[in-house]
Parts: structure tokens; sequence; C-alpha cells
């Protein structure tokens, strides 16, 4: 599959990636050559082959549904990178 | 020309479960800004969610009451986009592998027939957090309480062509998991939420039109009248030889409108991939056997047997059973020894006039079913007749009072002296002489009338067939 510096700009603005002209020429070759990859992989027969979305042989894990202690919210904000003493901030976005 | 109004739903209900979806953060509503959450419901990076037992439980019983097939290996899928309400920028949510798909809800229709809903599926997913736009400063401020909370969508197929059609659904899909316990499903506090896709077509035509989704809709009356409006918007539009832009809109309760939302750039590209955080769910044949044998009796099943047990006519059982607050009472006053037919006289008469008249939802109402079947008993009794009771019960209403302390202090209590009866029979006839006199000549409506004066002497405090036979005895005598 071809990529277009077009859909290098689409994925990246879906992705919120600022890119430079230098790192959109570098990126739309690298996507051409994982796609390429991806021609390679639709080759193999996986007829009768169950797909698999975990890699790891482990199934049903659940928890009981008891509440415990929430975080101290000084604690969690102290991670933001913007915060005032009770919420997260963000720039104003309204949708 | 003439047009069809195609309509599907996609609505949002919110689990009943004590703890978050991923995490054991509380659901509990309210609460002060980010004190119900942890680093999982805040998206922090190296944590990872672990998938609460009783949401696949809930889920899957909402599934099996709406009579779908149960997806045997289940998976969830990342649902990607930037925007705060999220922390992770991306939803947690099942596309692929939902847990539930192809289920029927048979709804009663205004021509009183029946017609089944498809239910194309019904999967799990997380709630949103909160946003603040700040007025003065640009700045948005996050409330994450909410983020987390477990959710089930279900969909519809477009099967709907009206929106008595939709609220007869709504009204069904509510009873339903209240009945299972599964939601509280309280449209104002936002536990079920409804997005209503809209679109109209010629009468005949197969193919479907461009179709709107309306979002903000939080009562069965606003979904009655954006669909209203939807329509009649659509229908103009082709009219004029315009074209329906498919769009989100957002429904205006104030200007009884339906308004464009500025749209999300490229919103619609979620590029869903399977969430490799949590390890595949399969449940076995034993367990979904196991939770069909728990599944409470539904409505239908009740409203038969009120038909059958009761003698109830159909659209008062159709009533009471409609809601599980109303037929968890009618149970409670029957099984404190009230006789069913009363009970149900009772409820679906005075009880919803006052629910009616002070703008109450019977799960929020104060009377208790003791109250009531309390007041039936003093009736039965022949303690107070039916007009007084439905007095008393008109004024304990509202604070749940007690009939028999109310009758007290109210002087309520019946006339039990026959004596008194008899003097007061004799003194109206000696007084009425025209009535009876009328009566006499073959007027049989002046016997109601005397029987009136009567129980106005007695301050309507008899028994108002007693006093009609003793009025009757007494004519019956001859003239002195
Ligand atoms: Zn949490």
């Amino acid at each position: 599959m071809k990529i277009t510096p077009e859909m290098v700009d689409y994925i990246s603005e879906l992705s919120r990636l600022r890119l430079s002209d230098s790192e959109r020429e570098k990126m739309t070759g690298e996507l051409e050559q994982i796609l390429a990859y991806m021609d390679v992989l639709n080759g193999i027969d996986t007829d009768g082959v169950e797909p698999v979305s975990h890699i790891f042989p482990i199934k049903n894990v659940l928890r009981d549904d008891v509440v415990e202690a929430s975080f101290d919210r000084a604690e969690l904000l102290r991670n933001a990178s913007w915060a005032d003493t009770e919420t997260f901030l963000v720039p104003k976005a309204v949708d | 020309m003439n047009w069809e109004v195609v309509i599907g739903l996609e609505t949002h209900v919110e689990l009943a479960t004590k703890t978050k979806i991923f995490c054991s953060c509380t659901t509990a509503f309210g609460g002060a800004p980010n004190t119900h959450c942890c680093p999982i419901c805040t998206g922090m990076p190296g944590t990872l969610p672990v998938v609460n037992r009783m949401v696949v439980e809930f889920a899957a019983r909402a599934g099996l009451a709406l009579n779908c097939e149960i997806t045997r290996k289940n998976r969830f899928d990342r649902k990607n986009y930037f925007y705060p309400d999220l922390p992770k920028a991306y939803q947690v949510s099942q596309l692929y592998l939902p847990i539930a798909r192809n289920g029927r809800v048979p709804i009663q229709t205004e021509q009183g027939g029946e017609k089944v809903i498809r239910i194309h599926e019904l999967h799990m997913e997380e709630d949103a957090g909160k946003l603040v736009h700040d007025p003065w400063a640009d700045q948005t401020r996050c409330d994450y309480n909410r983020c987390g909370v477990p959710l089930i969508e279900i969909v519809t197929e477009p099967d709907f062509r009206t929106a008595e059609e939709v609220v007869a659904y709504l009204e069904q899909l509510r009873s339903t998991l209240e009945y299972l316990g599964v939601s509280d499903c309280k449209m104002q506090e936002g536990s079920l939420r409804c997005d209503v896709n809209l679109s109209v077509r010629p009468v005949g035509s197969e193919t479907l039109g461009t179709r709107t989704e309306m979002k903000n809709l939080n009562s069965f009356k606003a979904i009655a009248r954006a669909i209203a409006y939807e329509s009649r918007r659509q229908i103009e539009l082709l009219e004029e030889g315009k074209r329906v832009v498919q769009e989100t809109r957002r429904w205006d309760e104030n200007k009884d409108a339906t308004f464009s939302m500025r749209s999300k750039e490229n919103a619609q590209d979620y590029r869903y991939f399977p969430e490799p955080d949590i390890p595949p769910l399969e449940l076995s044949e034993a367990y979904l056997e196991q939770l069909r044998a728990r599944q409470p009796e539904m409505a239908q099943a009740r409203r038969a047997r009120y038909q059958r047990d009761y003698g109830l006519p159909a659209s008062d059982a159709g009533i009471l059973t409609g809601q599980k607050a109303l037929v968890d009472f009618f149970e409670a006053v029957i099984a404190l020894g009230a006789p069913p037919r009363e009970a149900a006289n009772w409820m679906l008469g005075e009880l919803m006039r006052r629910l009616k008249e002070e703008g109450q939802e019977p799960k929020s109402m104060a009377l208790t079913p003791g109250t009531l079947a309390k007041l039936i008993g003093m009736v039965s009794a022949g303690r107070i007749n039916r007009n007084t009771a439905v007095k008393v019960f008109r004024a304990i209403f509202p604070d749940d009072g007690d009939p028999e302390e109310y009758v007290q202090a109210h002087g309520l209590e019946q006339v039990q002296d026959a004596g008194l009866v008899e003097r007061t029979v004799e003194e109206v006839l000696s007084n009425q002489t025209a009535a009876v006199a009328d009566f006499r000549a073959g007027n049989v409506k002046a016997l109601g009338f005397l029987v009136g004066q009567v129980m106005r002497q007695l301050k309507g405090k008899a028994d108002p067939q007693a006093v009609n036979r003793a009025v009757s005895e007494r004519l019956k005598q001859p003239e002195n």
C-alpha cells in the first residue's frame, strides 16, 4: 500500500502529533515498510487458526465487586502537568 | 409525498455495581471532585485494569433478558479519541465481540398489537468523566469520579417508526433492567441515557435516508418531542429539495429544537483495536445456565399471572407490572393481606392520581405498602366508607401518615349506630315530602336524592349501602 504525505498528516492529526517536514518524510517511509510487512503476514494461510488478541494463555481475570479506599487526591493531582486543588486542568476543551 | 420516519436507538445504562469496571473505586453518586479515583481510573501509565466480575454478570443477565445470543468468547477493545473526559485518550469498550447480540424486545403498539424491536448488540464499556468549562479563564476542570463507572450500551436495529414505539420500548427496557436489578435507570441522574438515530424516506422506499444522531435526551418527553421536531425538520429539507447532512445534533429542551454540534474533527475515526491489557473473557455454558436459573419473574410473566390468579384486567396488570417500584409495592400490599383486586384498584386509581398531582415517580414516593394495606383493612372492616377512605388517602399520601390517627383526629369513623341511621332516615323522609311523593309516583331517581340527603345529615360517615337499604326499606312501607 502506498502511503502518501496526506495520510501521514491525517494520522498525526488523529494522534495529536506535530511532525516537522523531515519527520513526516521519515514517517512516510517507515509506515510503508510496516504495511509491507503486514502484506507478508496477510500471505500466510491462517485458515482454521483462532485469532489471538492476548499473548498469554490466561483468561477470565476478574475481581469481586468490593469497594476499596480510593487514592489520595493530592497525590493523584501531583502527577498532572496542570491542576488546582480539586481537579485536573486542561486548556478549555468545548465540544 | 408521504414520508416514513425510521429510528434506531443507542441506550447507555449505568450498571448498579458497587465499584467501577476496572478498579475498586466506589461508583457512589456525588462526592467531592476526584475523590472516587485511583491511578487506574485516572489513566496513570503502568496501571492494569482488572474486570469487575459483577459487570460481566449484569451485562450477561441483561442480554439474556433481552433474548440475545450471548457471546461465549468476549474481548475488550480500545476506542481511541482525544477528549479530556477520558484521561487515557481511549475508552475501553467492545466493538468486535460484544457480550450479547441479536436480541428481541416485544412492545405493545398504540393500536394494541405487538411489535418486535430487534436488538443489534449489547456491549460493556466504561463511562467518561465530567468536564466543567471555566467561563472566565481558558481552562476546563476535569472530575474523574464517574470515569470507569460501568455501562452497557444497547443498540437496536432501525425498527421504530414513531415516537410512541420508542417510548414503549424504553419503558419496556427500563422495566426489564429494574426487574433484573442491574440498574436503577434514573434518567434525571443520567443512569439511563439515550441517543436517537433518525432518518426519513418516502413511504415504500427500501433504502434508508441520511440519518442524524440526537444527543442530550434525558426524559421520555424530551425524546418524543425531539423525534417530532427532527422528523419535521428533515422532511421540510427534503421537500425543499435540500439534503439532510449526516451529523450529530443536540436537543435543546428550552428552545424545543435540535442544533448541529460542531463536529470534532475526524471524530468518527476511532481506530479500534483489541485491548491488550485485558485477557479474554470466556463464559461457560454452566455459567450462563446458572444465570438463567437466577433470572427473576419478569414483567410479562407477572402480568399473565395477575390476570390469571387475581382476575385483573390486562391493562391494569400492564400498568402495575410496568414499573418495578409499582409491582414491588403491589406485592407488598397483598402480602399484608389486602385482597389483590382491591389493592390494584387503589393503586391504579387514587395512588396514580396522587403521583400525577405531586409530579412524583413511584420509586420516590413516601407512601409505604403497610399504610395502604391498613387503609384497605379499615374499609373492609366497615370502620370507614370508601369515600372517606379516599379523603384519608389523599391527605396521608405525601408523608405516609397513619390512616388510623388521621381518622381519629378528624372524627371520620363510620356511624355504626343503626338506630341513628334509622332516625335520620325517618327525619329526612318526613321533611322531603315532595321527593317521597316523586318516588312513589315512579321516579326512581328520587331514591338517590333521598339517600344523598341522609348521607349529608350524617356528614358522609355512614355506609352508603346501609343507608340505601334503610331508605328503600322505609319507602316500601305504606304511607302513614
Ligand atoms: Zn479507580
